[in-house]
């Protein structure tokens, strides 16, 4: 993997058994009785809130009437028709900030919402369904390529596939799945969930994945589009932002999506390298997974280092309390300024800035101070990786900022190219978007080749 | 605090909490307890000729509310299964033992006077202070003729009392059955045999639910299953209007009643003495929860009497009954409109859906610009009937509010669109 530059450091000192059981479940699946009392405190609101905020459309209300009254499978199948990334996506999404912030419940004296993301795990984990509960129209006769298997480009296969398009599907990388393969941290999807999910989501039929392919290297976008009917981009950000530092590239620093792709593929946890003291730079939720993780696995010492205030971080209060149940020291209102080298060139820690508001405007103040560090891990953000749409057709790709733009039915400038996800704007980067996005995707690729079809007949006629 | 005790046809009980006569009532050790815990008296499950009568196995099912809170409870037990000696042993001793605690035996018999004459000097002797006529089990009796198969005739209840009236001094509270179209008729009948007070209600018919993998209700014996006797929170309000037909019936004004259905707090029992009970039998609140209920049933009527200024049970007895009336003398001119306290609402929506879909289209859905809704009463549209106040899960948050109408009390005698008018003219016109 990307880790190489770490393969100087020591290894965890627990064995791997015991460091699995620091990466179990950070939020515990509900079991039966405790679904039926949860469940129960859903007041069945009309236009709920809840259903109103969710980026995927779940009838959330709905579902959760369905487990109260036994129908498990309804409940599951409902959750699926809209997202069929229902399984991550309640395991992922902030319910903290969307249909639990939005919960009617939160108002009354309780000020306690239904756990509705563990009920919506609930309905998924135990649903028992003979078949893939959805069948394909019959064929259209198309064929689409999607160049993604994260959320996005899966969601979308999945729908273009249950309206008789035959997709296939172009992955970089070994394993289907995107972040919720590589990105989230462990103990948030466990049991090698994200695989069983897609393997689920395949059965539908008429879905090709290879792996391998990557755009812009051994897959061009122009050929893409002479050879299908259409093409999904649902390329995500490839690319951790750098810092701008001189020693960007020094062993001992690296970008903590990468530490984490590494440890979510490692079958032997102690086999990591593991640094002793470490230094997350960012204040997002890749930052806390990244410096929780590595808490577990046994650093003696994690700071993570923001360069605004707690209110300002893009990590939920909820992720802020993990990091603190998880001794991750957090220091704000500094920004880095050097990394610190020892003689071998390898990362000793790093020198801070301390930053201000001084009248409304942020700024460093010249004080400065340094943490020392074994490692130094970036997690301030990703973006495009540009490599990917290098082509001459690419190029031509209009773009909002580092991403892509589309219409409000995910039409990039080039006609029949569609993109969704992280890798358009505007995003939030949230997976449930991607699978929003994905899915409409898929209706207006669908509807529009159904139109094209239609003015060709016209036209023959 | 107030005092609880009470006198209820002529038997003095130090509070108004009786045990109704079933399974908790069914032998010394349970009866024991019951009084160990503080209730004032028990019916003691009924009696009956020998050989005692035989039970299945499975016997109960429940109909359960959303959090598995049981609503209604169902039974398919018969009365006592254990010999009439021993039965009455156990009842001299025990009141032998609690003197100054009420124990009333219940009864059930084939319609032969001989048999009735036969065990009530039996009973008489045991110390009891009064027999309950069992004349509502609704499952497994009636089909022997008892039970219930008595209870729904009139004729028989009128003459099973005399008997009891004319071979015992006890005095004699008939059980009636809810399973019947008019529960006034054979509390009449009682009444005319000598009954000194009614009890009602007995259980009511019912299945509670089904097995749907076997096809078979609960509760199971060997595969089939049959009604039984439902009584518990559910049956509630079946049993206040029963108790308040009674009360406020002119040919049984003044007959005692001993009220039960449903019966699990301080407060449902209030409820059936402001109809007119002068003291409650209590039984599926018991088995759920055990005896200790008592404590606090008498502890809340208590304070509740203290807050009110009452200082004895008789003084709020009935007290509800002149205002519980027929429609027709209801006032066609009062009028109340809800009214959203939007500080408390939550914004649910289940108020505005209930009355979009099933009412008058009373209330509006405002949606701000940043999709806040707000819930409001088109107070033109709303005719006050409750429904969004009864979906509301915010206690308190909508509340119905008299309106000011400025018109005098008018009843639907007197209402010039009653086309059937008692005491108004119809103009010619219409």
């Amino acid at each position: 993997m990307m880790i190489e530059s770490l393969k100087y450091m020591p290894h965890p000192k627990e064995a791997n058994a015991a460091l699995a059981e620091h990466f179990t479940d950070l939020a515990p699946a509900l079991n039966a009785r405790k679904a039926a009392i949860e469940s129960s405190r859903c007041l069945y609101c009309y236009d709920a809130p809840c259903t109103r905020i969710c980026p995927s459309d779940i009838d959330v209300a709905s579902f959760i009437r369905n487990i109260h009254d036994g129908n498990i499978n309804g409940a599951a199948v409902g959750i699926l028709k809209q997202n069929i990334l229902g399984g991550s996506c309640a395991r992922v999404c902030p319910t903290e900030i969307l249909c639990e912030d939005a919960c009617v419940r939160n108002h009354d004296a309780e000020g306690q919402p239904v756990k509705i993301g563990l009920l919506q795990r609930y309905a998924i984990d135990n649903m028992s369904l003979d078949e893939h509960p959805f069948k394909r129209f019959p064929s259209t006769g198309k064929k689409i390529a999607v160049v993604g298997a994260g959320p996005a480009g899966l969601s979308c296969a999945h729908r273009l596939a249950m309206l008789g398009n035959d997709v296939v599907i172009y992955e970089a990388r070994e394993k289907s799945g995107g972040l919720n393969e590589y990105g989230i941290a462990k103990y948030k999807l466990t049991d090698n969930f994200a695989q069983k999910e897609v393997d689920f989501l395949l059965a539908i039929g008429g879905i090709e994945i290879r792996h391998g392919q990557t755009l812009g290297a051994n897959v061009q976008l122009k050929d893409l589009h002479a050879q299908y009917d259409a093409v999904f981009l649902g390329l995500g950000l490839g690319a951790s932002k750098q810092l701008g530092l001189t020693g960007e590239d020094a062993p001992g620093l690296l970008a903590a999506v990468d530490y984490i792709a590494a440890l979510r593929q490692a079958d032997d946890l102690s086999q990591l390298p593991l640094p002793s003291r470490a230094i997350v730079i960012g204040a997002g939720n890749t930052a806390i997974d990244m410096a929780v993780q590595i808490q577990r696995l046994g650093a003696e010492e994690v700071t993570l280092v923001y360069r605004r205030g707690f209110e300002a971080m893009s990590a939920t209060e909820h992720e802020q309390h993990i990091a603190k149940e998880n001794q991750v020291r957090m220091r704000t209102w500094a920004q880095p300024r050097q990394v610190l080298l020892d003689q071998a060139g390898r990362v000793r820690g790093m020198l801070f800035e301390k930053t201000a508001m001084v009248d409304g405007r942020f700024g460093g103040t010249g004080e400065t101070f340094e943490i020392a560090a074994d490692a130094i891990f970036k997690a301030i953000g990703q973006s495009m990786d540009e490599t990917s749409i290098s082509d001459p057709l690419a190029k031509t790709l209009k773009r909002d900022g580092d991403k892509i733009h589309v219409d409000d039915q995910f039409r990039t400038v080039l006609p029949g190219i569609y993109a969704g996800g992280d890798c358009v704007a505007p995003g939030q980067d949230l997976t449930v978007q991607a699978v929003q996005h994905g899915k409409l995707a898929a209706h207006a690729i669908h509807e529009d080749l159904k139109s094209l079809t239609e003015a060709s007949k016209v036209e023959a006629a | 605090m107030a005092d609880l005790s009470i006198e209820f046809c002529g038997i003095k009980s130090i509070n108004p909490f009786w045990l109704a006569s079933a399974p908790p009532t069914d032998k010394a050790y349970n009866v024991v307890r019951a009084f160990e815990a503080g209730w004032g008296g028990v019916v003691w499950k009924t009696l009956g000729e020998d050989p005692a009568a035989v039970n299945v196995s499975s016997r109960y099912s429940a109909h359960y509310g959303k959090n598995r809170e049981v609503l209604g409870f169902n039974n398919i037990e018969l009365i006592t299964d254990r010999s009439l000696d021993i039965n009455l042993r156990e009842i001299t001793q025990v009141k032998k033992d609690w003197p100054d605690r009420v124990i009333i035996v219940s009864l059930m018999l084939p319609c032969e006077e001989k048999l009735w004459a036969d065990i009530l000097p039996l009973v008489e002797a045991t110390g009891a202070d009064g027999i309950e006529l069992n004349f509502g089990c609704p499952h497994g009796m009636p089909e022997r003729g008892m039970g219930a198969a008595v209870g729904q005739v009139p004729e028989y209840v009128e003459m099973v009392t005399r008997w009891c009236k004319t071979h015992s001094k006890l005095p004699v509270i008939v059980k009636l059955t809810p399973n019947i179209t008019d529960v006034r008729a054979p509390a009449r009948a009682a009444k005319a045999g000598g009954a000194d007070a009614v009890s009602l209600i007995n259980t009511i018919n019912s299945i509670t639910h089904l097995d749907l993998d076997q096809m078979v209700a609960f509760p199971i014996v060997g595969g089939a299953s049959t009604h039984g006797g439902y009584c518990g929170s559910a049956v509630k309000p079946i049993a206040l209007n029963m108790v308040a037909e009674i009360a406020r019936d002119p040919a049984t004004k003044g007959l005692p009643i001993s009220g039960i259905g449903g019966i699990g707090n301080w407060r449902d029992a209030a409820e059936f003495m402001a109809l007119g009970s002068g003291c409650v039998q209590v039984c599926t609140a018991a088995m759920l929860h055990g005896f200790r209920i008592v404590e606090e049933m008498k502890d809340g009527l208590s304070r509740w009497m203290d807050e009110k200024g009452y200082t004895s049970i008789s003084q709020f007895v009935g007290k509800a009954v002149p205002n519980t009336t027929d429609w027709k003398y209801l006032n066609m001119n009062y009028q109340v409109i809800a009214q959203i306290n939007q500080d408390d609402c939550i914004k649910c929506g289940r108020c505005y859906v209930a009355c979009e879909d099933t009412s008058h289209q009373s209330i509006a859905q405002l949606i701000d610009a940043a999709g806040v809704r707000t819930y409001e009463v088109i107070k033109e549209e709303c005719v006050g009937c409750n429904l969004c106040e009864i979906t509301c899960p915010v206690q308190g948050c909508i509340t119905m509010v008299p309106q000011e109408t400025g018109k005098p009390y008018m009843n639907w005698t007197q209402d010039p669109r009653n086309p059937r008018a008692e005491n108004v003219k119809v103009p010619e016109t219409v």
